[in-house]
């Protein structure tokens, strides 16, 4: 009751903060309120016999496995060139790192056109991958590709803050001790920058399983998980859509917490 | 000849050199002196083949190393701030060159416990490096350079990130170190003190550029820069032997004159005496000072508010006195004065 009188007191004499207050309140329950309601109201037989059911478990599976082949590929690809951003300083770098971030700004149907340009089978890379027996469209390779293509920015970004957070002088020293440079790599800059690859890694593998329109312009077939529940909402409506949905939901916010934790004791040590 | 560096210029990243041209002997302990600024962290660099070069040479045992991969170079370096391999233990920091080099194990190790007994950090060996103290992570620091018996120790600023006493005991340490292995050594500082008690020979860098090369008493006595003239006008410092006293002091003679000074140390040393602690007197000066002696005034530079006063007892003591007593006293070239001192005040290194 007191701590009542005294909190609307203290909106009184902050006006501005009440008003944030009540904002900021809006926000948070827009946020949560939509996807607590749908988890709260499937029951729990619902949701196991979803899962029994080989298109959904199988949709499931695949978007985790194909999110993680992109954050694979990322890893092999991005970290080389967070590393070079990190170290060097040359003309037209902000440029590229301005690059890195436009999969984040445009709309995802359109990156997947893109995509569609250049790995399409009447297309040259299409051509190149085709012929050592790898095609895009319509197959996981295409899943993976534009999982990688909206995802990779994350990872690159938080990579690049965690080697700049490696002194460039503990290289140098590992040089002196008679390490090559790509030992010292492996030795020092890369356990060093772990944390924030891993945490990287956990942004770009949960961004991968959560895309939609990329995939849905290069693979609509086999179906991963979000587009398995846009199809069932089109063709039988919310009550068909809601436990595929609250499966993925669950998923990814568990295996979110899970690496998230991890990767956060990692960078703490 | 160690290390012959000829014309060295830089012109990438931070402070220039230019046309850096210096012979280190073997076995040598050479400190480079200048102020924060001049270079000398980009010269050392250079030489362990970390910073790129816009021209010259460096040459390691009359062999041109000059485009030589620093992994090859067999040169430890030491940063003023020890920049340890923060996820790796005290052990493994040490073992670190000892892995690259596909030593074997006992050897490894063999070598890692003789070094850490000789530095005196065995017990440190499980340690992480953020849990160790300054003087500990320097010693850490050498141990690891030290490991892979480098032909050349490089040390940038050793001892300035070390508290007052630390920095003493480690002044001392490095000393017995290079006595003890006979390393060749290239120690940079901006302190002229450190410089006069552990080089051998000396260079003074300003600007990028060499001004002076010679042993520290040389440069001290006939400085030809800015940096060490003004250096040697806020210090008097000495050469000799230190040697038992009674009633807890110890006596400094320089040649004939003996200075009461306070110190545990003995043997060949240095002492230093602020020009302000020195007190100038006409008439003999009875005080609980307990050194006083007798000289001539052999030269005189007027700064206005002061004046610095050579005495010649010998040896010379520069002093500082106001102009007000100056002129109180009525001193010229060639008046005879006595000089007073307390024997703390006399810093011993």
């Amino acid at each position: 009751m007191n701590r009542c009188a005294l909190m609307v007191r203290q909106l009184k004499t902050h006006p501005m903060e009440g008003v944030f207050l009540i904002l900021g309140g809006a926000v948070l329950f827009f946020l949560f309120f939509p996807l607590f309601k749908m988890v709260a109201l499937s029951s729990p037989m619902g949701l196991f016999d979803a899962l029994r059911q080989r298109e959904v478990s199988s949709a499931i599976w695949l978007t985790i496995y194909a999110a993680l082949l992109a954050t694979g590929v990322g890893l092999i690809l991005g970290i080389p060139l967070a590393y070079l951003l990190a170290r060097h300083s040359f003309p037209g770098k902000r440029l590229v790192e301005a690059l890195i971030d436009v999969p984040i700004v445009v709309p995802h149907t359109a990156a997947g056109i893109a995509l569609l340009f250049v790995f399409g089978q009447r297309f040259f890379l299409g051509k190149v991958f085709h012929a050592i027996g790898i095609d895009f469209v319509g197959e996981v390779a295409g899943i993976v590709i534009a999982m990688l293509f909206v995802s990779v920015p994350f990872l690159i970004n938080s990579a690049k803050e965690g080697f700049k957070r490696v002194d460039v002088r503990l290289e140098k020293v590992a040089r002196t001790l008679g390490a090559s440079p790509l030992r010292a790599f492996f030795q020092v800059s890369l356990p060093l920058a772990l944390g924030s690859i891993l945490s990287g890694s956990v942004m770009m593998w949960a961004r991968g399983i959560s895309e939609f329109g990329a995939v849905l312009v290069l693979a609509y077939h086999p179906m991963i998980a979000p587009i398995l529940v846009y199809e069932r909402f089109e063709s039988y409506g919310l009550d068909h859509a809601r436990p595929v949905a609250v499966l993925l939901i669950l998923l990814c916010v568990l295996m979110f917490i899970v690496f998230r934790t991890l990767a956060y004791r990692w960078e703490r040590k | 000849m160690m290390i012959q560096i000829k014309n060295l210029s830089v012109d990438l990243g931070g402070p220039l050199l230019r046309d850096i041209t210096l012979d280190i002997q073997r076995g040598e302990y050479f400190v480079i002196l200048g102020p924060t600024g001049a270079g000398k962290t980009v010269l050392l660099e250079a030489i362990a083949g970390l910073h790129p070069i816009k021209s010259g040479q460096i040459w390691m045992e009359g062999r041109d190393i000059t485009l030589v991969e620093p992994e090859r170079r067999r040169i430890g370096f030491a940063y003023q701030d020890f920049v340890l391999f923060p996820h790796l233990s005290v052990r493994d920091n040490i073992a670190f060159g000892l892995r690259q080099g596909w030593k074997s194990k006992p050897e490894a190790e063999a070598r890692i416990a003789w070094l850490s007994a000789l530095l005196g950090i065995s017990h440190l060996l499980g340690r992480r490096p953020d849990t160790l103290s300054g003087g500990e992570s320097q010693k850490v620091a050498l141990a690891r350079a030290l490991a892979t018996e480098p032909k050349v120790l490089l040390l940038d600023e050793p001892l300035s990130a070390l508290d007052p006493q630390t920095r003493e005991a480690t002044q001392r340490e490095l000393k017995q170190l290079h006595s003890r292995l006979g390393l060749t050594t290239l120690h940079v500082t901006h302190d002229f003190e450190e410089a006069v008690a552990l080089g051998d020979r000396m260079a003074v860098i300003g600007e990028g550029r060499l001004t002076q090369v010679g042993t520290p008493e040389e440069i001290f006595r006939r400085p030809n820069s800015e940096y060490v003239a003004r250096f040697a006008l806020t210090r008097n410092i000495f050469a000799g032997d230190v040697e038992p006293g009674e009633k807890g002091h110890a006596f400094f003679s320089i040649g004939s004159t003996k200075i009461a000074v306070v110190t545990d140390l003995r043997g060949r040393l240095h002492a230093s005496i602020r020009p302000e602690d020195i007190l100038v007197s006409t008439e003999p000066f009875h005080s609980s000072a307990l050194n006083s002696f007798q000289g001539t005034v052999t030269h005189i530079a007027d700064r206005g508010s002061v004046v610095y006063l050579t005495v010649t007892v010998p040896p010379d003591f520069i002093c500082l006195v106001t102009r007000h007593s100056f002129e109180d006293m009525g001193l010229r070239e060639g008046t005879r004065v006595f000089i007073t001192f307390k024997a703390s005040a006399v810093h011993v290194f």
